[in-house]
């Protein structure tokens, strides 16, 4: 056996998907792996499986050629696959030194805690990653690398063969992000398997020696990171993009001519950034314009769409709608000037599952309303029943939870709901994901019927060849930065792949 | 990359220092004779029993939970202990050695729930407390007195201080207790995943710690102190009353929390309780030498104070949130 770690045909299904299916993952000792895919490829999935968070309902695991089934993450890490995630699962209160040893603590021959040697080891083991710091002084107190380096530390101490890093650097600054390189070469010399997820390109290119791209369950390939281009890697992780975009010519041109760009600028941000989510971008939005957000996860698409719609505070620049400055880091203001936001995470942030399907289409109207002019009921019926049949939303009445709709009807109820009060510029975070076929070409007529009508949308998805097909124009963004415009001819996802894999990279 | 050096979890505790300093100073400045050995040692044995009980509730705090039951647990203790020693003639050291058992055995067993079924503490206990209240009822409605001279004579025992004060039995056990409570809290496994279970329970049971065990043994624990609280009350006032402890669980939260634990869990440590229990002590002593203000006042006091340190803990979670967030 070669490999440190291998997997024979691994999938597994949650109900009503096949997350995973015949995945070969085969991790070499003193090697970094990436682990590349798009959101909802099946990435954290499998690292749920190799980290024992989840049982995979079919093929085997092979450790050092030895088959193991783990119950319990404690389990995956006691046999030698220690996973750092992204989240870091230390005490924040505690020491530094204690979190490294908290439920290993050694102890002295009278049975209490050796704290002396608790603090000795922890230096000694810190100073292996070249981190030397006061180990008495709580985790909190330390930045985010930091703590990272001591989960690390602690997973060591675990004696691991695998080391499984999930988006480490997705909340470190650049100089942080090569400290952690560093450790990492340091923990390759020594032998250990590490799987390395990131989103950002250029860092698997700067850290790896191989990348299995994953799709939609799916394992795409295993390539080695030298010999493979971004244009390559770019086409394993979205698709095949030649194939899309033949397939989706006719409604292209129907997004073209749709978009007839009038001087009446609907939406209009300046300068907007926000550190650790975008850099200074412009946009805007003109009436019945459909305007894209194209890039890949981690681009910081949602970032852009949480600051427009006052979620978030930009640190600079502001938004206008229709030449009015909004407040910023207030949604009801946004929502007040005609704004409507369909979120990334519909279950979660979008829809009130409970509620049914009228509570959940008058919502944005009584806000906007207020409590005081409450609409009656029948008003509510009536509204409602416009919208189930204007959108032609299935459900078998208005009073049906929106829980037990499918997932393209719940993204047409929270469309309802933004249309029912005076919208102007409807953004849509990803309002395809995880619906099917036929629902999703519905799903984008209906949104350029819409622009049609005289809205304005941001069109956000990480699907190229969708943006393609329905945007009149787009915005490419890049590791947090706009890094251009495409419009016309050139915009097709060819085109918007040769411009995020392009140029240097964004430092 | 460090922030600052002042270590947030210190803060708590170093205002009941100071707030425990104060008063103490003030009382002894104000009123003739209050700052004595006797007074002091008074302090103690006053509020042993309340001080013994917040010993317990002290892990229940930091592992995020809370132990509601104690104080019936306390009258059920008493009253059993009466019942059995004075009116059926049995073994009083080997009566108490059982009902130090018997009330460890109901802190596991609500522990058990609190672990295995995810159930909030706050309603587990708040059923026990109910059940513990109800028994005692049951066994006797009357107070019964505690008449036994081996326990009259321990009682009595103390450490002499000087010519004519001595450090009293109950006393001895309430700081022996807070010894023991401090030395779990500090030098065991046990201890340290109690602080980590109330910090984060997520975080601990990802980091592989015996979270549910753990649980158990914090009911438990806070069980067995509650029995020895009940033993030392007891002893104290020569009787078992099934309506006595009323509302003492709230006071040893009071206590808990103005010794500078985080209601929310994950920080405080065990001696700062003791001060907490010496505080209510102080506040306490401070009116009966006035003789004019109504022994209630103790209670505005110290809600005051709680107030106080409730919101000097938000503040202090509010800024530990901001160093995490921050640059």
């Amino acid at each position: 056996m070669d490999y440190l770690l291998e997997t024979s045909r691994i999938g597994i299904s949650f109900p009503g998907v096949k997350a995973l299916s015949g995945i070969d993952f085969r991790l070499k000792a003193g090697e970094v792996h990436a682990l590349m895919g798009q959101n909802g490829a099946g990435k954290s999935t499998l690292l749920k499986i190799l980290s024992g968070v989840y049982r995979q309902d079919e093929g085997r695991i092979f450790l050092k050629g030895r088959e193991v089934n783990f119950s319990s993450p404690t389990e995956a890490q006691h046999s030698g696959i220690s996973t750092v995630h992204q989240e870091i699962n230390l005490i924040p209160t505690l020491s530094v030194a204690e979190n490294l040893f908290l439920g290993i603590q050694p102890r002295t021959s009278s049975g209490r805690l050796d704290w002396k040697k608790i603090h000795r080891d922890s230096e000694n083991i810190l100073s292996r990653l070249d981190l030397r710091i006061d180990v008495s002084e709580q985790l909190n107190s330390y930045s985010t690398a930091i703590r990272q380096f001591v989960a690390i530390a602690r997973s060591l101490l675990f004696s691991a063969d695998v080391l499984i890093l999930d988006e480490p650097t997705s909340s470190l600054d650049k100089d942080e992000a090569a400290k952690l390189f560093a450790v990492i070469r340091g923990l390759k010399r020594d032998g250990l398997g590490i799987i390395f997820v990131t989103h950002f390109l250029d860092q698997m290119y700067e850290i790896s020696d191989r990348a299995t791209v994953l799709r939609n369950g799916e394992m795409i390939g295993c390539f080695e990171a030298a010999g493979l281009s971004r244009m390559d890697l770019i086409t394993a992780m979205v698709g095949d993009a030649q194939a899309a975009r033949a397939e989706n010519e006719p409604s292209k041109r129907r997004a073209r001519t749709s978009q007839a760009p009038g001087d009446e600028r609907i939406l209009e941000a300046s300068g907007l950034s926000r550190s650790g989510a975008i850099e200074p971008i412009d946009l805007s939005i003109g009436k019945g314009e459909v305007i894209g957000l194209a890039g890949l996860l981690g681009s910081g698409r949602s970032e852009t769409a949480r600051i427009l719609f006052g979620i978030d505070a930009p640190d600079k620049g502001d938004v206008r709608i229709c030449g009015s400055r909004l407040k910023p880091c207030s949604p009801i203001d946004a929502i007040m000037a005609g704004m409507g936001f369909c979120p990334e995470d519909r279950k979660t942030e979008g829809i009130i599952g409970n509620l049914s399907v009228r509570e959940n289409i008058i919502l944005a109207l009584q806000a906007s309303r207020g409590l005081r002019r409450m609409l009656g009921r029948e008003e509510q019926a009536a509204i409602a029943g416009k919208f189930i049949e204007a959108l032609s939303i299935k459900t078998s009445s208005a009073e049906e939870a929106v829980k037990n709709l499918s997932g393209g009807n719940q993204q047409k109820v929270i469309i309802a709901r933004w249309l029912a009060s005076n919208l102007r510029v409807l953004i849509l975070d990803e309002p395809t994901r995880g619906i099917d076929v036929a629902s999703k070409s519905e799903m984008q007529n209906l949104i350029l019927s819409l622009a049609d009508q005289g809205l304005g949308v941001l069109f956000i998805s990480s699907e190229l060849d969708e943006v393609a097909r329905c945007c009149g124009r787009a915005a490419v963004l890049r590791d947090r930065r706009k890094i251009g415009e495409l419009s016309g001819d050139e915009l097709s996802p060819d085109g918007i792949m040769r411009m995020i894999a392009g140029g240097e990279s964004a430092a | 990359m460090r922030a600052p050096n002042i270590k947030a979890r210190h803060v708590p505790i170093i205002a009941t220092v100071v707030v425990f300093g104060l008063l103490y100073a003030a009382a002894s400045m104000h009123f003739r004779n209050f700052f004595s050995l006797r007074v002091f040692a008074n302090l103690f044995t006053d509020n042993a029993f309340m001080g013994i009980v917040a010993v317990g509730m002290t892990f229940a705090v930091l592992s995020g939970g809370i132990d509601l039951s104690v104080g019936s647990v306390v009258a059920c203790t008493g009253i059993i202990m009466s019942k059995l020693i004075t009116q059926h003639g049995f073994d009083p050291f080997l009566t108490a050695a059982m009902l130090l058992a018997a009330g460890t055995l109901f802190g596991t067993i609500m522990g058990c729930f609190i672990a295995f079924y995810d159930l909030p503490p706050f309603i587990v206990t708040l059923a026990g407390m109910f059940f513990a209240r109800g028994s005692s009822q049951i066994i006797s409605l009357e107070s019964i007195p505690l008449k036994s001279d081996v326990l009259t004579a321990v009682a009595k025992f103390g450490i002499p201080m000087s010519a004519r004060v001595r450090f009293p039995f109950a006393a001895i056990v309430l700081v022996a207790s807070v010894l023991a409570g401090t030395w779990i809290a500090q030098f065991t496994k046990f201890g340290r995943n109690v602080y980590a279970i109330g910090d984060s329970e997520q975080s601990a049971v990802m980091m592989g710690l015996p979270v549910r065990r753990t649980k158990i043994g914090i009911y438990a624990l806070s069980g067995f102190f509650a029995s020895l609280g009940g033993v030392i009350y007891t002893l104290y006032t020569s009787a078992g009353y099934s309506l006595s402890g009323m509302g003492l669980e709230l006071d040893a939260i009071a206590s808990v929390v103005i010794g500078g634990t985080l209601l929310s869990g994950g920080v405080g440590y065990l001696p700062g309780t003791l001060l907490g229990v010496l505080i209510q002590g102080v506040i306490k002593t401070a009116i009966i030498f006035d003789g004019t203000l109504n022994s209630w006042w103790t209670k505005i006091i110290i809600g005051s104070l709680l107030f106080i340190f409730i919101l000097l803990q938000t503040w202090i979670a509010k800024s530990a949130r901001f160093r995490r967030s921050g640059p």
